[in-house]
């Protein structure tokens, strides 16, 4: 982004209205991009703030945006505490297995209602993307009467289990990486998938060997969907887990920094620091390949 | 390498019948040129072959052998695309090696066949390369060289070259041809250019509403038209319909196109028109350049009309001229140097050697 940036304000020509409205516009742009930035980078740069403080030091009424004393001593205590890599391994291991688990179902379903045409396919299609739609706010309550009756019925306890979340995510990631997969897989030209075809693929090879690597971007968008939501979820864990050891990562950070009404706050903001590292990091490295495939996704889908 | 065989195929979308039941036979090695205006259904009929779409009803064959639930892959046939449809994300070689290699032909072979196709098609250097660094002229080569490095019994080409401008058009027109002189295989080609129609195919299936209005050589379509559709559809500047009639005068057979035009009809046009009721509507069809300037001495057959031209359009090595007959508007093309100037009187001669007459109401050819 950076660099289109940049080229586009390189070569300044004098003369014409269409460089001066050019040039207005990327005045205009900066301004806004400085003011959002601004918005949007306080929160983290407060919590990276008072992460470096001692519970002293915040509770002392000095300038909170300075730190007069730095120590890492909240960093320390929650990098060794087993507690935080308990919750911090539940929250890994719980994201990938979703991602996976959710590009397992997605891809073949988008691949079968963007380019099978059977009866139904469009409304199906539609239908999933309405499943997005319902909050989960509304859909925890039955989901735990269902794992309840499942209990009671098979003698199967999900209930207070770290890996009833496997299951339960993909309710919230599987509609939507459908849905941006259909719209990216329905921007391939038909020729192509006509082309594997008279070339002697089979619809699975089409799909292995044309349609996922052409879709990549998109494929690598759904991912880190389904990885952030996953990764940031709130309201199921704490529903579905009660247990210190079964807690994931913003529920633990929440359950056990917060006593009663005493905040930690040093901690908690070392925890929701270091929780927000792997999808910052991910996106970082992904960027480019998220926005061209969120954008695909959008004017096709 | 096979022969194609359609017997009676249709194609319906739900009320409509895309394709109204067509016959055609395709000889092996031949080019067959299926043309004709945007929603014929002469692409529907290609992707029939190709196995793309169910056929509606009919059979069609390929090597004798009836392939109407046979699906594509097995039907061993090769398609090019107007839009290429090359492959993205792999080279040139691994594009036009993607079916060979789903078939798991030898590594060896693989090779010797996309160094061989790249050879014929001129695109060696370019084997590395992924489809978005090449222009449009080479990728359709590389459309084509996948094509060829199966050895396909029938290669198949829906308007492969429609994408490229006129100049690449051309050169790529010719490259298929030669191509084709070298590999033999049975071709079906799908075009809406009756110039590329002319010029690449053995024999040109004329396709208008569904159906084919006529199949033959080149020359026969041009020449010996069989309804006014496929007249007027061939050649450009398109061939002139004039309303006419036919009268008796002094013993000869004569033709009436205005109140103070007629001609009387050559010996071999008017026997054969003689048994015709004078009382029909017709049509007098004539190509533009068998209505060109007077001269001095005129052959038998040809005969000279006075007008006043309103445009003309100077080509260069012709100039066309248009003028009106009755309301009629009538384009010919006469020599640059003949003196045609807008809005002035030349005298015309046609050649009613050429001509045709047609049922202005079936568009019958007589």
């Amino acid at each position: 982004m950076s660099t289109m940036a940049i080229d586009k304000a390189g070569p300044t020509r004098k003369l014409g209205s269409m460089s001066r409205d050019r040039a207005w516009a990327l005045r205009w742009s900066y301004f806004f991009l400085v003011l959002f930035a601004i918005f949007f980078l306080t929160p983290p740069v407060y919590m990276l703030i008072t992460s470096l403080k001692s519970s002293a030091e915040i509770s002392a009424a000095t300038n909170p945006w300075w730190v007069f004393h730095p120590t890492l001593s909240n960093y320390v205590e929650l990098l060794t505490s087993n507690q935080f890599l308990r919750f911090f391994w539940n929250s890994s291991i719980i994201s990938i297995v979703v991602v996976i688990v959710t590009m397992i179902i997605s891809i073949p379903a988008a691949f079968a209602l963007a380019r099978m045409k059977f009866w139904g396919s469009a409304t199906l299609a539609t239908g999933v993307f309405l499943t997005y739609l319902i909050p989960d706010s509304l859909l925890f309550i039955p989901l735990f009467k269902m794992l309840g009756v499942v209990q009671d019925l098979t003698g199967i306890t999900l209930l207070n289990r770290w890996y009833v979340l496997v299951f339960i995510y993909p309710t919230l990631t599987v509609p939507f990486c459908t849905w941006i997969m259909i719209g990216y897989f329905a921007s391939i030209p038909k020729e192509l998938d006509e082309a594997a075809i008279i070339d002697g693929a089979s619809w699975l090879q089409t799909l292995l060997r044309i349609f996922i690597p052409v879709a990549l971007p998109g494929l690598i968008a759904a991912t880190i969907f389904a990885f952030t939501v996953s990764w940031a979820q709130f309201l199921y864990p704490l529903v579905f887990t009660t247990s210190i050891d079964q807690l994931v990562l913003p529920v633990g950070i929440t359950t056990t920094l917060i006593k009663g009404d005493v905040f930690n706050w040093g901690q908690i903001m070392t925890g929701a620091l270091l929780g927000a590292a792997p999808p910052l990091i991910i996106y970082a490295f992904l960027m480019d390949y998220y926005i061209a495939g969120l954008t695909a996704g959008a004017t096709k889908g | 390498m096979a022969d194609v065989s359609l017997r009676k195929v249709i194609k319906r979308y739900d009320d409509v019948e895309a394709v109204r039941g067509i016959d055609l036979d395709i000889a092996d090695h031949e080019f067959i040129v299926l043309v004709g205006p945007s929603g014929c259904g002469k692409s529907t009929t290609l992707r029939m072959i190709a196995g793309l779409e169910d056929i509606s009803d009919g059979d069609i064959m390929i090597g004798g052998d009836v392939v109407n639930d046979v699906p594509p892959k097995d039907r061993d046939i090769a398609m090019v695309f107007q839009n290429y449809a090359l492959y993205p994300h792999m080279t040139v070689a691994e594009n036009m090696s993607f079916g060979l290699r789903l078939k798991h032909y030898p590594k060896a072979e693989i090779k010797a066949r996309v160094t061989e196709a790249a050879r014929l098609l001129d695109i060696t250097d370019l084997i590395d390369r992924k489809p978005k660094q090449l222009s449009g002229g080479q990728r359709q080569r590389v459309a084509m060289g996948r094509a060829i490095v199966r050895n396909p019994k029938v290669f198949l080409f829906d308007e492969p070259l429609s994408n490229l401008d006129a100049k690449l058009r051309v050169q790529m027109r010719i490259e298929i041809k030669k191509v084709h002189q070298k590999v033999r295989t049975t071709t079906v080609y799908v075009t809406h250019d009756q110039v590329e129609a002319m010029t690449l195919a053995d024999r040109v299936v004329v396709m208008n509403k569904g159906r084919i209005e006529q199949i033959g050589t080149p020359n026969e379509l041009y020449h010996k038209p069989a309804t006014r559709f496929v007249a007027g559809f061939i050649g450009s500047p398109a061939m002139n319909f004039i309303p006419c009639r036919l009268e008796d005068a002094a013993g000869t057979l004569r033709i009436r196109l205005t109140d103070r035009i007629a001609f009387a009809l050559p010996p071999a046009r008017a026997a054969r028109y003689n048994a015709l009721p004078r009382s029909d509507k017709l049509l007098l069809g004539i190509r533009p350049e068998h209505l060109t300037e007077s001269h001095a001495h005129l052959d038998p057959g040809v005969e000279t009309f006075d007008t006043v031209l309103d445009v003309t359009e100077p080509m260069g090595m012709e100039t066309l001229v248009y003028f009106g007959l009755d309301g009629t508007p009538v384009c010919g093309r006469v020599n640059p140097n003949a003196g045609a100037k807008d809005g002035a009187p030349m005298r015309l001669a046609m050649d009613l050697n050429n001509m045709h007459l047609l049922n202005e109401e079936t568009g019958v050819v007589l």
